[in-house]
């Protein structure tokens, strides 16, 4: 089955990244490089997100002019920053390919359609 | 299948709907797992069995408990499947070539029960889910258990059945290294069985006993796990519980408390059983929150009176679940014990120290009140003690409470 793996950065995620010295970040970033090296065989495509303030969401009412608001759909401490199609047996594969994970602390996983 | 005899018309005058429930109950896992197999279709199996028990529960009071209610349960389950499966021939040749008896492995049970209690499902479905597939309730059955709708129930297993689906939860044993985080989440149902059937207001004569449900799940699956001792101190629990249910109620129908129960009605083989088993799982050496419930009831099931009961032991065991699962309801347990080896002071002290967290929790009131009481301050401990009332929702509780309140 295929799945996205909606990668979920918080504020406190965030705040912890930048606090870190340059090699500890070159370390987690290593970590996250081996992760996708290491799960290689899965992955069917995906890509890193734009921080959330470059989001723009535009939100549809039948007749009415759609309307455009700055920042992502949801107003919240977690935004989505990636995401990873990945094809794998059933969704325990793919918690188990989520369990280890080391980069953002929420990782929402969504079965595709087809 | 042939008509009843005469004979099983008069059996059936002294099969209780309980003892229906059981048969039922014996059989409906089993059916469920052979199904699965055959069909590969979690969803339609889970129908099919529910049709089948409430077919049996239909007709089984005029009709008599067949002599093989398995092969009849598989029978009605194997001809609803045909019927409905009509144009799905894949099926249909499948099903139509089974014959009962289906062997069914214990691995396949487990499979049932592990898929029901999957972590991607609502605790509410794997309750639900649990009880249609592995127990065989009706949906019925467990709407009048939880106090709940109908309707919600069978939203509940629907969505969980299509989530199971289109979310790709497979039916499959968890791997080795999944199997604790697993096992806790079918642990963590039948626990909440314990505690709903425990604190049930619901009308124990129309409604299914849940804590026998509970016994039941946890002896089957150490059946299936006899090398887990969680599964077996869960068993233990339930067993101790059940053990003393008797001395729960008075002949009013009120509650009392441990402290003033007729220890002389408990079932003191039963104790002995389950601490037996609970000694068992201790030989694992792998201590668990389950296990060291059971422990702490043990000692006060094992106690000759409520003056020999065994604090200081008691909070140790607490200190020891405390460090394995941190949670304030547990301190506050702790507390009742900690009254008898440091005092009423400072038993209150720790109490206090909870409010944040437990001020909406009827207990932590009530076990204030007891503790302002013992030190002398009868006005504040009524006050307590009517704060415990008006949180309760419990009418053998609230019950209680207010002799308490009309006494002091």
């Amino acid at each position: 089955m295929k799945y996205v793996l909606l990668f979920v950065e918080t504020e406190k995620f965030e705040r912890d990244l930048e606090a870190m010295n340059q090699a500890d970040r070159n370390r987690a970033y290593e970590l996250v490089g081996k992760w996708f090296a290491d799960n290689a065989d899965k992955i069917r495509g995906g890509n890193k997100l734009r921080p959330a303030y470059t989001a723009t969401t535009v939100r549809l009412h039948a007749g009415d002019e759609p309307v455009v608001t700055d920042g992502p759909f949801v107003e919240g401490k977690e935004v989505v920053s990636g995401y990873t199609e990945v094809e794998v047996a059933d969704l325990d594969a793919a918690i188990r390919m989520v369990r280890t994970w080391p980069g953002c602390p929420v990782v929402e996983i969504r079965p595709l359609e087809s | 299948m042939t008509g009843p005899s005469h004979d099983r018309v008069d059996a059936l005058t002294t099969t209780s709907t309980r003892e229906l429930e059981r048969i039922v109950r014996e059989h409906a896992g089993r059916l469920a797992t052979a199904l699965v197999r055959i069909t590969g279709d979690f969803a339609a199996a889970e129908d099919l069995v529910q049709e089948a028990v409430l077919a049996a529960l239909q007709r089984w009071p005029t009709e008599g408990v067949p002599e093989r209610p398995d092969a009849w349960l598989f029978t009605v389950a194997r001809n609803r499947g045909l019927d409905a499966l009509r144009r799905e021939s894949n099926y249909r040749t499948k099903l139509a070539q089974l014959q009962w008896p289906v062997q069914t492995e214990s691995d396949e049970r487990l499979r049932l029960i592990f898929t029901c209690c999957h972590p991607a499902l609502p605790r509410a479905a794997q309750i639900a889910l649990t009880l249609r597939v592995v127990c065989g309730f009706t949906t019925a059955q467990i709407a009048r258990a939880f106090l709940i709708p109908e309707k919600t129930v069978a939203q509940r297993i629907t969505r969980a059945k299509r989530k199971i689906m289109d979310a790709g939860i497979p039916y499959r044993l968890p791997d080795p290294d999944e199997l604790n985080a697993r096992l806790r989440e079918v642990l963590g149902v039948i626990y909440l069985l314990l505690n709903e059937g425990y604190l049930s207001t619901a009308n124990q004569t129309e409604s299914r006993d849940l804590v026998d449900d509970a016994e039941w799940l946890a002896s089957q699956l150490h059946g299936l796990m006899p090398t887990e001792p969680e599964v077996a101190g869960l068993l233990a629990l339930i067993q101790l519980h059940r053990a003393r249910a008797d001395a729960r109620f008075d002949g009013d129908g009120d509650l009392v408390l441990l402290e003033d129960q007729n220890r002389a009605h408990w079932n003191h083989g039963a104790i002995a059983d389950a601490t037996a088993l609970l000694g068992r799982a201790a030989e694992h050496h792998r201590p668990g929150p389950y296990q060291l419930q059971a422990a702490i009831v043990a000692c006060h099931a094992e106690a000759a009176d409520w003056a020999h009961t065994d604090w200081e032991q008691i909070v140790l065991l607490y200190d020891m679940l405390l460090h394995l699962a941190p949670s304030p309801l547990t301190r506050l347990h702790r507390c009742v014990a900690l009254r008898y080896t440091a005092g009423p002071q400072a038993a209150l002290a720790e109490v206090d120290a909870l409010s944040d967290a437990l001020d909406h929790y009827h207990l932590y009131h009530a076990t204030r009140a007891e503790l302002l009481r013992a030190l002398g301050h009868p006005s504040e401990a009524r006050a307590a003690d009517q704060r415990a009332l008006a949180l309760t929702t419990n009418p053998a509780e609230q019950a209680i409470l207010q002799r308490r309140i009309n006494a002091s």
